[in-house]
Order: C-alpha cells, then structure tokens, then sequence
C-alpha cells in the first residue's frame, strides 16, 4: 500500500500543477475547455490525496511498522479509537490529512457554488492547486509518510500517551478545517482581484466561506482548550503558548472581517480594508502552520523540528508578497461606493471593533515573536510568558467586550442624541448595577468587577435586542412570544445569530475572569487522611485520602488515587487521579508516566484533583488540590458562541428583501433614496 | 451520591457505545486493592507509578511562594513556569530543585524581587516568565499599545475627513459615488429600505 500511497502523492503534485496551470489560462482567457479541464483535475487531485489517505490508514490499522511514520505513532496496542487519530498524530502524515482535506474543501466550492459566482472557479480552482500542490510538494522533498525503515521493529512506539484523549481525537481535525477552509475565501478574493470582477459577488461568496472557517476555528480552539484542561493537568485551558497563539491570529482577523464585512454589504465601504483582512488571516494561518512545524519557537504543541519549516518559511514569504502586489495593482478598483456621515455611527463602532480586534492580533504576533526579535537585536532570548500576555491583552479584550455591547446600540448611518439615550439607558444601568453589587460582596479585583460589569451590560444589549424585536413582531403580528421569537431569529439569522455569539462572548469572558479567584493547594496524604481548601464561594471543601489502587488496562498499567470530597462537611462524591505507564505490546515501558486528573464540574466551580505520586511505593500520595471557578462557563459559553455561529452561516433566512440587503442592494437602493430626495 | 467526571461519563458512553456495536458487554478494568495492605501499605509495584515523591510542607502551598515560582522559568525546556512544572510535571527533576532553591534563598532572608534577581544572576534575563521592563524589552510592552493609539488617532482624523467629505453635499458626493442615477429602484423598493432602514435604527 505504500507504493501505492507515494505514487498517489505524485499524481496528486502533478495534476493539481495541471490544475493551477488550466485554472489561470482558463480563467484569464475565458476558454470553456480549459475551465472545464481545471475542474476535472481539481476533482482528480482530491481522489489521489484520498487513495494516500486510505493506503496511510491501511498501514497504520495493519501495523506495517516498516513504515517509519507507523513505528513513531502507533504500537500493537493502541486502541483502535486512536489509530485513525495517529494520522495526524505526527508531522508527515499531518501533512498529507491537511493536503487532502483542502482539496476536498476545492472540490465541495467547485461542486457548491452557485452560478452567479461561478465566473471566479477557475482561479479559485487555480490558488487552491497551487496550495494543495505546495503541500504535497513538501510531503514529497521532506516529510513522506510512507518513508520505509531499512528493518522492521517488533513493536512501534506508540502514541504520545497525551494524544490518547478524546479531546485530541477531535481537536486537530477542528483546527485544521478551520485553518485550511481560510484558502477558499483567499482563494475567492484573489480570484475576484484577478479577475478585476470586484463587485458585490464575490463578496458573498467569501463570507459564507469565511464563516465555515471561523467556526470550524472556533470549535478547534475550544476543543483544544478542553483538552489542555483535561489532560496536561496543569489546572487551566489557555497558556498563551506560541501555538495557541497561532490558531488565535487568523480567529482574530476572520472575526474583524466579519464585523467589518456588513459595512462593504450595506454601505460599500471598506473593501480595501476587507479584501486585506481576508489576505491576512490566510497568511496567517499558513504562518501558524510554520510556527508548529518548523520549531523556530518552542512550544509543547509544536512537531519535532525538521527541515519542513523551512518550505513553509519561502511559502509564506512568497504568497504573502504576491499577494499584496496583485492587491495593490488592484487598489484603484477598490474605491468606497458611498461616505461616512458621522462619527457617531455602527460604521464607526465597526471600525474601531476592527481596530480592537487587529490591534489584538498584532499584540499576540508581537507577543510570540518577540523572543526572536529580542535575540536579534540584543543577543538575549527572552522568554514572553502569561504575565506578558496577560498585561497586554486583557486591557485590549476589556475594550473589545465593551464594543461588543456598544456597537450593536448605535444605528447604521448617523445615531440622533435621542436614539442613543433611548438604546444605552438599560444597559448602561445594568452595567453599573452588577458593578455596584460585586463591590457591596466585597469582590476587590478591579479587572474582574470590570470585565462582570461590562459582560453584563453586553448581554443586557442582546437582552433589550431580542426583547424590541419579539415585541415589535407581537404588536405587528400578533405572534404569541415564543412563536414571535422563533420568527425573528429565522428571518433574521445574520443580525440574531450574531447577538448569540455576542453572549456566548460574554460568558467566555466571565469565565476567564473566575479564574481570577483560583485556589490550589497541595497535600501529602495517607489513607484516611483529609485535606481542605476554602472555595472563592465561601465553602470548605475538604479532601480525604481513601487508598491507592493498581491494576492493567488495555496498552498502560495504572496506579489510582482515590479521594472522597465534602463540601461544608457534606459528602459530594469521590475523584480519582491516574499515574499512567504506558507500555508497549511486549509490555515494555514507553514514555514517562504520564497523570490522569480527576476533575468534579459544576456551575460554581470545579474541583481539580492531581495526584502527583506516592511516597517511597507507599499509599501516601502527594496530590495536589485545585478550584477553579466558573470552569464550566467556558464549556457553555463555547456552547453558545458554536450555536450562534450555526444561526448565522444556515442557509436561507429572510425574505429576498433581507438577502438582496445582504448582497450590498442596500448600497444602491441608499443611493437611489438620496437621488430622490434631492430631485 | 457518586460524582460522574466529564471523563468518566465520556468512558462510560464510549464503553456502552462499544458494547452496542459489538453486541458484548465490556470488561470494565478491575480496580483492585492489590495495592496496600493496610495505612500506608507498600504498593503492588511501586515502579509503575512514577518517580517518588518527598512528603509536601505547608511551604510547598505557601500563596507567596505561588506568585513567585510563577514569576521564574523552569529551566528543564517545558516553558512553563517553575510552580506549575513543579505541580504538573511530576517527571521533571528541575523545578523541585528551583524550588528547593527558591526557599533556601527566602530562608537567608532576601525578599521576593531579590530572590527573582539572584535567579536572574544565575541562569540570565531567560528566567523569568517574562522580560524585565527596561531597554529594548520596553519595545515588547509598549509597541502594541503605542501602534493601537497611534491606528486609533488615525482613524479619528481619518473618520473626520470622511465625515466632513460626505457633509459636502450634492457635488462631492455625486463625484464619490457611483452613478445613482443610473440604478434603478423600483418605489416598492425604496419603501422596503425604509423599513430596513428603520429596522436598524430601533
């Protein structure tokens, strides 16, 4: 299957090669013939890159450990769950699961998108091989997944016992379609940009792409954060390492564009400034992918070093000069269709939402380069940890949060003096009155009374939008409120569907700022033994030690510590934490042993237990003892944020009035709507 | 009443899930107590449950200590920082011994920016968590800062100039803007931007 596997992985380079070449003469020379030769290859690009898939899977489900990437990722008893994750598990076959999926993802806009739109496919066709054609490229020079070993090993090494979680079943492949689907909306403006067919067109069909990709970005990064939490143990979900970082950038950017994107749609501004965002995030997801890859930044995300990084280094370089060259050719077409009449406007907030979210960005690139631009330029190479992140950012994200709720209050165009008063009154006061009432609690840390505060007056916005809203429809209509409610959110999904996110935004940031109040402890116990720690809720959780357990499972001998917890003197439950040796299928030890922690969620807090190891092979065991508040609110904020997005990007919504307004007829009619009054 | 972890719950539904697909029930690993015999009994197999650990002191959890730790990198290549390595890599050998160091240096009486100096002295400026706040390392702290205020003064003067653009009426904008005229708009639909219009406004 290998033989088979590397001579896909040819065909694929060769005819995605053929497909960039027909795609550009096609598209640039409107030949039907050559057009539909690009569409065939795309098509036959994707079928190549699944018969490497499937021969890669097939080496790894049989154990043919005479493939290297198989022996480095798996051994006879890995579960069957995570053979199919040790695809992505490593660098090379990571690779080749990013090349296919982004020609799937070439192959579904070519199959997917609609007529009005279709004059852009072959370009589109175009970037995508050329993309799919570096990948494979560098598979094929640097990193082949089907590289055979001169002997073949009893046994494989087995996966990294901290991939052997659900979470990282499912986190990568989350990241990745949120990284990779970023080419289709590129692809889609370099199109519109090669094509000079710089209207209102290609704009729909980016930002339906860019949705996909902002939420399949934003399942990815919860998810990952799930799994830094469940499994590293270290108590908490962000780090502020340089590969978070990296998947935080193009979020960052693509949630600018969306933003800004409505002010091109209804007013025909900004498309400078749009179509550069939309450059920008692709570049830097190519730059997070060379982050991870290359290890020019130390990270415990990142792949081993090899020499990959270096064809990720040129690629970046050159796409993003190439690029910005077409883009400024193409500046003179890119002029606003209309003005912006006031400063007190949702155009404004919208800019300074974009200056937030970019400014953000910028920090956390900054941030993360920072150690290599400090050894270049005084010979030291500084370490930027939380502290760093931490004291830039949150100021910047207190900001953000509070244009979240302002930008929504201010109307398109020009807000009147008694408009404003009308919108901010109830939000403002609730703003304030949460603010007031954590301070009478006696909470003292003024960045989290800041960030509650500003969180609720955010969703006292979304509150007083969709109460106005299912009001108007029950006045207009008489709608009961449930049906009024169902009604507004369906026809309008954009508008709606964003304020869910916005209060999905809301609770992530409430629970980020719980963390403020974190305790830990840590205990040497023996069996019957107690511990306590007072919860930031006033309670007393107390800890007692039961006993440690040893016993086998399937591919790792287990050594269990078991705790009984009581709250306020209340029996709640037991949780137990792992010491995990993992083995080969002879039995032989592979990797350190790793810790499993046991962890009790609920809407207050979570209980986070460690064991850390036992006392000279006794059952006295070191464990350390964690609550972190409002946990379970980054969960269900996620939750939120997924099911806002979902509104948004479903298909349909409104009647043709509200799509036409999407698609930039506002601009016209605004146009129109002036010439007749002047007249 | 038995607490159900997320990870528990997830085994259980996997382990139910297997065992519908399969059409057998699941042995489920038995926890036994092979392990102590009694309080503090010696292990089954101690070698499988990693490095031994010292007996913690009240110092180990001391708040202050906390913060400091978190303010000094372990140097073992984990990048993080020597508290957490220290409570979280339990295999790692270095952070127990900055540790160790830590309160040595508190037990001879320096307070905590000269513990976090004496570190500095002896592995470099590399050891904390982040850089101190002089010379070029300045640029690090402030760079973001200075390029949002200075994008943002921008974008006011900028958003001046366009507003006042866009006041100028008939003749500036006639020449800004594409040619109304020539788009045709049904009356139906004007009165349909109009309650769009309005729709954005409440």
């Amino acid at each position: 299957m290998t033989v088979l596997g590397n001579l896909a992985l040819w065909i694929a380079l060769l005819v995605a090669l053929w497909g960039a070449v027909m795609g550009f003469a096609g598209g640039s020379q409107g030949r039907p013939e050559l057009q539909l030769s690009a569409r065939r290859a795309m098509f036959a690009t994707t079928a190549a890159l699944l018969v490497a898939v499937v021969s890669l899977e097939w080496a790894l489900f049989t154990r043919d450990f005479n493939v290297e990437y198989v022996a480095s990722y798996t051994s006879r008893n890995l579960p069957t769950f995570y053979t199919w994750s040790a695809l992505y598990a490593g660098q090379k076959g990571s690779l080749l699961f990013w090349a296919s999926v982004l020609a799937i993802f070439g192959t579904l806009a070519v199959v997917f998108t609609s007529a009005r739109h279709r004059v852009y496919l072959p370009y589109v066709i175009g970037i995508v091989s050329i993309v799919v054609a570096f990948f494979v490229s560098a598979m094929l020079a640097a990193a082949n997944p089907f590289e055979r070993l001169p002997f073949t090993p009893v046994d494989g090494r087995g996966m990294n016992p901290q991939l052997q979680n659900p979470g990282m079943v499912f986190h990568p492949p989350m990241l990745y379609l949120g990284y990779i689907s970023i080419t289709i909306p590129f692809a889609f403006a370099m199109a519109a940009l090669l094509s000079k067919r710089l209207d209102v067109e290609w704009l729909v069909a980016i930002r339906k792409w860019t949705l996909v990709s902002w939420l399949f970005l934003s399942i990815g990064i919860l998810l990952g954060m799930w799994w830094a939490y469940v499994e590293l143990g270290w108590g908490g979900y962000w780090a502020w390492d340089p590969v978070e970082n990296a998947s935080l950038l193009p979020w960052l950017t693509m949630t600018a564009f969306l933003h800004s994107v409505m002010v091109q749609e209804k007013r025909g501004m900004l498309k400078k400034w749009n179509l550069s965002l939309i450059i920008g995030s692709w570049l830097l997801s190519i730059f997070g992918t060379f982050i991870t890859r290359s290890g020019v930044i130390s990270s415990v995300h990142s792949f081993a070093q090899s020499g990959v990084g270096y064809f990720f280094l040129v690629f970046l370089v050159g796409s993003a000069v190439l690029s910005f060259w077409i883009y400024a050719r193409r500046l003179p077409l890119l002029t606003a269709e209309t003005r912006l009449e006031s400063m007190v406007s949702r155009e404004a907030s919208f800019l300074f939402n974009n200056l937030l979210f970019v400014g953000i960005a910028f920090s956390v690139l900054w941030g993360t380069l920072f150690p290599i631009l400090s050894e270049a330029v005084q010979g030291t190479k500084v370490t930027v940890g939380p502290p760093f992140f931490n004291q830039v950012n949150v100021p910047l994200g207190l900001a953000l949060l509070a244009l979240t709720g302002i930008g929504p209050l201010i109307a398109w165009r020009r807000a009147s003096l008694p408009n404003l008063q009308r919108q901010f009154a109830m939000p403002v006061a609730a703003g304030l009155f949460a603010g007031l009432a954590l301070l009478v609690a006696g909470m003292r840390q003024p960045l989290a009374v800041l960030a509650f505060s500003l969180g609720t007056f955010v969703l006292a916005t979304v509150a007083q939008e969709f109460f106005r809203g299912i009001s108007a429809r029950h006045r207009q209509y008489g709608e009961g409120r449930a049906l009024a409610a169902a009604r507004l959110i369906g026809r309008n999904r954009r508008r709606y569907g964003g304020y869910v996110v916005h209060a999905g935004i809301v609770l992530l940031f409430a629970a980020f700022a719980g963390m403020a109040f974190k305790t830990e402890t840590q205990a040497t116990l023996r069996p019957g033994e107690s511990a306590t720690l007072r919860s930031p809720f006033g309670h007393e959780w107390t800890f007692t030690h039961l006993g440690v357990s040893q016993y086998d499972a399937l591919n790792r001998l287990v050594t269990a510590g078991t705790v009984e917890l009581a709250r306020d003197g209340r029996r709640v439950g037991i949780l137990k934490s792992e010491k995990r040796q993992h083995v080969d299928g002879l039995g032989r030890p592979t990797f350190e042993p790793s810790t499993e922690v046991g962890i009790r969620s609920d809407l207050r807090e979570d209980v986070y237990v460690v064991m850390a190891g036992v006392v000279n092979g006794t059952e006295q065991t070191v464990y350390r003892f964690t609550l972190n508040p409002l946990v379970w609110w980054v969960w269900f904020g996620g939750y939120v944020v997924v099911l806002g997005g979902v509104i948004v990007m479903w298909p349909g919504g409104g009647p043709p009035a509200v799509r036409r307004t999407q698609a930039g007829y506002a601009v016209k009619l605004a146009s129109q709507s002036q010439e007749t009054r002047k007249s | 009443m038995t607490t159900i972890t997320r990870r528990g719950f997830l085994q259980r539904s996997g382990a139910l899930l297997a065992a519908g697909v399969t059409g057998s029930a699941i042995q489920s690993p038995a926890p036994d107590s092979l392990a102590g015999a009694g309080p503090s009994g010696r292990l089954w197999d101690p070698n499988r449950a990693g490095r031994s650990q010292a007996p913690t002191t009240e110092r180990d959890s001391d708040p202050a200590i906390q913060v400091l730790e978190k303010r000094l990198k372990c140097t073992c290549g984990c990048g993080l920082d020597v508290y957490t390595c220290r409570t979280t890599d339990f295999t790692c050998t270095t952070s127990p011994a900055m540790h160790r160091d830590v309160l040595a240096l508190l037990d001879q009486g320096l307070s905590e920016d000269e513990v976090v100096q004496a570190f500095v002295e002896r592995y470099g400026v590399t050891v904390l968590m982040a850089p101190p706040k002089r010379g070029f390392n300045l640029a690090g702290y402030f760079v973001p800062s200075l390029a949002i205020v200075v994008a943002g003064a921008g974008l006011l003067v900028a958003l001046r100039r366009w507003t006042r653009q866009a006041a100028v009426p008939a003749s500036a904008s006639a020449a800004g803007a594409p040619d109304a005229a020539a788009v045709a708009a049904s009356p139906e639909e004007l009165e349909r931007l109009q309650h769009e219009l309005d729709e954005f406004s409440a």
